[in-house]
């Protein structure tokens, strides 16, 4: 982007502030630990419990109920043409390549990328990340350098565990209503699907982790106007962290399965 | 005023609007090392905005600001930093991080910018938090504590890294007489007996004539008066007088209204308000 699409864009200080925040972000851990200034391990792990482990039962359910409904789904269409054999296939390789991400990304921008502006935000409003900037403490080293880290390692791990958990969806699917063996789906499920299907499946959620957690970062950190600024921003992040999610992954489905 | 002490602080014409009311309109003065100065003026005169640029977290319109003979307003963030490093700050609501304990909240200047141990910290936590009346209060979080209190833990967290310049923004408003009394005698022992030099913002005038070296009353954007304290209690101006007597009428206007407040004039009541009042003096 040029000065002159900056200057005509109407968010235009929010996005200044966005890619600023982007930069620090970068310095502080790309180029900082290097002049000796190390990120501390304890936030880091707090952040993941927060962000991570508590939205696991959440990413549990919808992806059991994913997996049941893909399997259902193919069932329906499959048995038609004589083809139940290929339902693990299918289930498997939409979970991996394009619902776990996308879904389990959804519930993160639901339950943690809110809650992180809205934290951020409060302590805007209530004067906290001034004290902490006049204490000589940077805010994006303190309070962003941790969460990014954190939903950088969390997200693909939660996708992980929510594949398996689909995987399993369609596996109750399959053993109780279609009478499938159990290491006949298993078997069919892991031929299907090859590692860059996986792989694929990671580089997006940790593409969706950076947005997510940059967009909540930024809406807390810039937060005007007290309580019901902290409420709009929350809102505002949820809604551009979905918007600019949907619209990375249509991007990254085309670079991966569509350019070659 | 203390001429021997060197100048920490050089406030020159400093002017700072929101939108086009002026609320600092060319303030200047000077802070020597070792001075107590009381900032005093009625409440949304900008004492809190005035303190706010001196210690560069906000970027005055024009003006400029040097502390420790360095300006400030110009400064990258990373070279504002090494200044900060040498000041303490206490917030006017305390601006404690509500996700940390009493304790960690001191701990935290401490925990960023020394190399010290575990327990040399938590002796330091200690020591602070009796300084201000607070010992054993380490483990609650700010929202369990009173107002009073959370500003009694702000200075503690202020005087953390033993600062050599202390701002602080109302540390006695909230506070009762005795705690009041302890605060100002904490702020006269680093001032008398550590160099310490301080920058305090106080509608409280029993404490300011307490600790105070020099005052500066504001009013309308600039300086209404400044001198030793005999000079602002004898001060000729009704402005101070009426002020530091705490009298309801005097030369200082009641902003009840928007507009007179905007433009910080001794403007007449509006029409209805007029009314209103004439009403309550003939119906008591
Ligand atoms: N961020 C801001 N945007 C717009 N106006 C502001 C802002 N901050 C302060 N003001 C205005 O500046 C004026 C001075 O505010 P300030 O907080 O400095 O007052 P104060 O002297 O500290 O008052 P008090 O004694 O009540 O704390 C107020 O009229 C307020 O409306
Ligand atoms: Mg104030």
């Amino acid at each position: 982007m040029n000065a002159r699409t900056l200057a005509f864009c109407p968010l235009r200080p929010q996005v200044k502030n966005y890619l600023q925040l982007n930069l620090s972000l970068l310095y502080w851990i790309l180029i900082a630990p290097f002049t000796g200034q190390f990120f501390k391990i304890a936030p880091i792990f707090r952040q993941m419990v927060f962000i991570g482990v508590r939205a696991a039962p959440m990413v549990a359910l919808t992806a059991f109920s994913v997996g049941v409904t893909l399997a259902m789904q193919a069932a329906h269409s499959l048995q038609s043409l004589g083809a139940e054999m290929y339902i693990p296939d299918l289930v498997m390789i939409t979970l991996l390549r394009e619902m776990g991400p996308v879904l389990i990304a959804v519930i993160v921008i639901g339950r943690s990328g809110s809650a992180v502006a809205a934290e951020l935000g409060t302590m805007k409003v209530s004067e906290e990340i001034e004290a902490l900037e006049v204490m000589a403490i940077n805010p994006v080293q303190y309070l962003v350098v941790p969460r990014f880290i954190a939903m950088l390692v969390m997200l693909p791990a939660l996708t992980i565990f929510g594949n398996y958990i689909g995987i399993l969806g369609g596996w109750a699917v399959c053993r109780f209503a279609l009478n499938f063996n159990t290491a006949g789906y298993v078997l069919r499920a892991l031929e299907s699907a090859d590692t860059w299907d996986l792989y694929s499946g990671m580089i997006k959620s940790a593409v969706f982790a950076w947005i997510i957690i940059t967009i909540a970062c930024n809406a807390g950190l810039n937060v005007e106007g007290g309580a019901e600024g902290v409420g709009q921003a929350t809102t505002g992040s949820v809604v551009q962290a979905l918007l600019a999610m949907l619209v990375m992954n249509a991007v990254l489905t085309g670079i991966f399965f569509f350019s070659a | 005023m203390n001429a021997n002490g060197e100048t920490l602080i050089e406030v020159g014409h400093l002017v700072r609007r929101f939108g086009d009311r002026a609320v600092l309109d060319d303030i200047s003065f000077n802070v020597h090392r070792g001075e107590t100065l009381v900032i005093m003026g009625g409440s949304g005169c900008g004492k809190s905005t005035l303190l706010r640029h001196m210690i560069g977290s906000m970027k005055p319109t024009s003006g400029t600001v040097k502390l420790f003979g360095k300006e400030i307003t110009a400064m990258k963030e990373r070279e504002i930093e090494r200044v900060r490093l040498r000041f303490g700050m206490l917030f006017q609501s305390g601006a404690l991080l509500a996700s940390l304990t009493v304790g960690e909240n001191i701990a935290l200047p401490l925990l960023q910018h020394t190399d010290k141990s575990g327990d040399e910290i938590e002796e330091i936590v200690k020591q602070k938090l009796q300084m201000v009346g607070l010992t054993g209060f380490e483990d609650l979080k700010p929202g369990e504590i009173s107002g009073g209190m959370k500003k009694r833990v702000g200075l503690a967290r202020a005087l953390a890294l033993d600062p050599e310049l202390l701002f602080s923004d109302e540390p006695t408003s909230g506070l009762d007489p005795i705690m009041t009394a302890v605060v100002d005698q904490l702020t006269l022992n680093l001032t008398k007996g550590s160099h310490m030099t301080a920058v305090v913002v106080s509608h409280d005038m029993t404490s300011a004539f307490r600790i105070a070296t020099r005052m500066i009353m504001l009013g309308h954007g600039s300086i209404v008066a400044q001198g030793t304290p005999d000079e602002i209690r004898n001060s000729p101006n009704p402005e101070v007088q009426q002020f530091i007597h705490g009298q309801p009428d005097g030369p200082i206007p009641l902003n009840v209204s928007q507009e007179e407040h905007k433009d910080h004039q001794h403007v007449r009541p509006r029409p209805f308000l007029g009314a209103r009042f004439r009403f309550h003096h003939k119906h008591p």
